[in-house]
């Protein structure tokens, strides 16, 4: 396998930077400590340079694929089906009350 | 013959003839299991009381019906992240320990129709992240064949029941090589279906544009006897496609004289192993002897596959892991300040390093001012890939390549870098980026005595292809009936 981790690494500058971890822990809701924050920046920028191949690559004239099958609008039925009872929906709950999943204060009092 | 080593056929044939019954085959399992799970541990949740209860109602359908469905009666295992209602799904995550999914999947209905029997939910890397196991959070499953070494992942608990015979037949799902590379490891038949051939509907979601529930068997009879039992449209997937599904099982045993298969020069290049090299192009040998006519082709961005399906991956990771939020269902952290600490913590308690570090690079990759240089390359990228498909089936019918670049590796061997982890899934992951079926069939033994597989690429919807060369490869040869001691 050296081989091939040899072959596919370019020595470009690792673009991510800390700050750039935290910022992204904060989109993906993760609470990271000091300590995950430099460890994940080492560990993402080694894996972004290895990404970074992609580069030697011209793609102006290739359109995206997001989806390997051709397939766009998908339309059935509207029919009504049965749905999940509220209990059930509310089964896994870590808390719930009054048939709704009970969750923090969002809005503080001023 | 001990009832455990049959392969399904097998069983159906004597369950049919009154000369075994469904109850005694879950108890032969349920006997297996308590041996070698020690061994092994392949399994998260076992469900002894309600197969022994499924297994007595397909008994009495045996006896009273003519012409019972076609898996009445057959104990089947399932990866850990396919929902069975009332049934403990964990996806091997601390985040969904105690999740009980309140329906069933698509493919458990389906199968729960054929008459099978749902004997336990087996182990997997957390959330399929993985390839080889080791990131469940609740367990290391071992390889049948070499209690030191990785059964693949990763649904690797589905591939070390099945090779050590504590499953007749198991579900796995597959990502980037997710049932390619565990039975090629442990040396059983794995095989990802053509994007939109299975309903992914209760098949707890990672990349979505890549995933596949498929089966994973003894043989390759047994895996089209139960892709044709889960295959098929479903309206409750608008990505499963709306196409008739033949029965596979009609494909084993059919002429493969005149098939063209062709071998990418790329995938036989450094870094593969030297045995897994001479036993795959003597498996591609073989299938010349049987008729086929082998070709040399091109797959020209072979060498981008990695760096392109990671990011895709993990993009569409980031996103669809944004629902374990702590408020509708698994695990919540205590004592949260207010509902953005309640988020940040329960995901950061819930989920492992490897999820986190999928979930951090995916919402880098699509964030404001990386989009187009990370996302968005490799989506076209994955345009690239898959031409090369596209152009290599206008002069092939299959494609013939090695599974994974090693036998088996030792636990812990990977585990330091992500990076050397991830480059173990070379040779599977472009066929998922392309949408293509692909299928691991065991093709020889490492000198150390572990599993070689050899993996056959078809077209889009062409599974019987597959299934058809699969089967002519494995019937003339005897690799699939080596058992691991245990």
């Amino acid at each position: 396998m050296a081989g091939l981790v040899e072959q596919g690494m370019k020595t470009i500058e690792g673009t991510i930077f800390s700050s750039d971890v935290r910022h992204s822990a904060l989109l993906s809701r993760l609470h990271l400590t000091e300590e995950e924050i430099a460890e994940y920046t080492t560990v993402l920028n080694s894996i972004l340079e290895y990404f970074a191949k992609l580069n030697e690559l011209d793609t102006s004239q290739v359109p995206p694929t997001s989806h390997s099958i051709k397939m766009q609008n998908v339309f059935r039925e509207d029919v009504t089906i049965p749905s999940l009872p509220v209990e059930e929906a509310l089964a896994n709950a870590p808390e719930s009350k009054a048939n709704c999943f009970k969750v923090p204060r969002i809005i503080q009092e001023m | 013959m001990d009832a455990i080593e049959l392969t399904a056929y097998e069983a159906r044939e004597k369950l049919g003839k009154r000369e075994i019954s469904s109850a005694e085959l879950v108890n032969a399992v349920m006997e297996r299991i308590r041996v070698v799970e020690p061994k092994i541990r392949a399994y998260l949740t076992i469900t002894e009381d309600a197969a022994l209860k499924q297994a007595k109602e397909a008994d009495q359908r045996l006896s009273s019906e003519d012409h019972p469905p076609p898996l009445t009666g057959i104990p089947v295992a399932v990866k850990d992240n396919i929902c069975i209602r009332g049934v403990r799904t964990t996806c091997g995550s601390k985040i969904l320990q105690n999740f009980i999914p309140p329906y069933n999947a698509t493919v458990i209905e389906k199968l729960a129709r054929a008459g099978a029997v749902f004997i336990g939910k087996t182990n997997m890397d957390e959330f399929a992240m993985g390839s080889s196991t080791e990131n469940s959070a609740f367990q290391i499953t071992r390889n049948p064949w070499d209690l030191e070494r990785i059964p693949g992942g990763s649904s690797g608990g589905s591939a070390a029941c099945v090779a050590a015979d504590a499953a007749f037949l198991a579900l796995g799902s597959d990502t980037g090589g997710s049932i390619r590379g565990p039975a090629s490891y442990c040396g059983i038949v794995g095989m990802k279906p053509t994007y939109g051939r299975v309903s992914r509907y209760g098949l707890v979601a990672y990349g979505s544009s890549l995933d596949q529930i498929g089966p994973m068997t003894k043989d390759v009879k047994d895996a089209a006897l139960l892709l044709s039992a889960i295959a098929g449209h479903d309206p409750r997937d608008s990505t499963s496609a709306d196409l008739s599904c033949p029965d596979y099982a009609l494909a084993c045993g059919r002429d493969i004289k005149g098939l063209r298969i062709g071998v990418p020069r790329e995938y036989f290049a450094e870094g593969l192993d030297k045995e897994v090299e001479h036993r795959v192009q003597a498996a591609i040998m073989h299938l010349s002897g049987l008729g086929a006519e082998i070709s040399e082709i091109s797959l020209p961005h072979t060498e981008y596959a990695i760096a392109c399906y990671y990011l895709c991956a993990m993009a569409e990771a980031s996103s669809n892991l944004a629902r374990y939020d702590g408020a509708h269902y698994g695990y919540r952290t205590k004592d949260a300040e207010n509902i953005i600490d309640m988020y940040s913590r329960t995901r950061a308690e819930g989920f492992g390093t490897e999820v986190k570090r999928r979930i951090m690079l995916g919402t880098y990759a699509l964030s404001a001012g990386y989009y187009d240089a990370y996302y968005l390359k490799a989506l076209k990228v994955r345009t690239l890939i898959k031409q090369d498909f596209e152009r290599a089936f206008e002069n092939v019918d299959l494609v013939a390549t090695p599974v994974a670049p090693t036998p088996a590796f030792k636990i812990g061997e990977k585990t330091q870098d992500p990076l050397t982890m991830y480059l173990s899934d070379i040779f599977t992951i472009s066929l998922n980026l392309a949408g293509m079926c692909g299928i691991s069939v065991p093709c020889g033994f490492s000198n150390g005595g572990l599993p070689i597989g050899l993996q056959l690429i078809a077209d889009i919807f062409k599974e019987e292809t597959l299934f058809t060369a699969a089967y002519a490869f494995e019937q003339s040869t005897d690799h699939h009936k080596r058992k691991p001691v245990l």
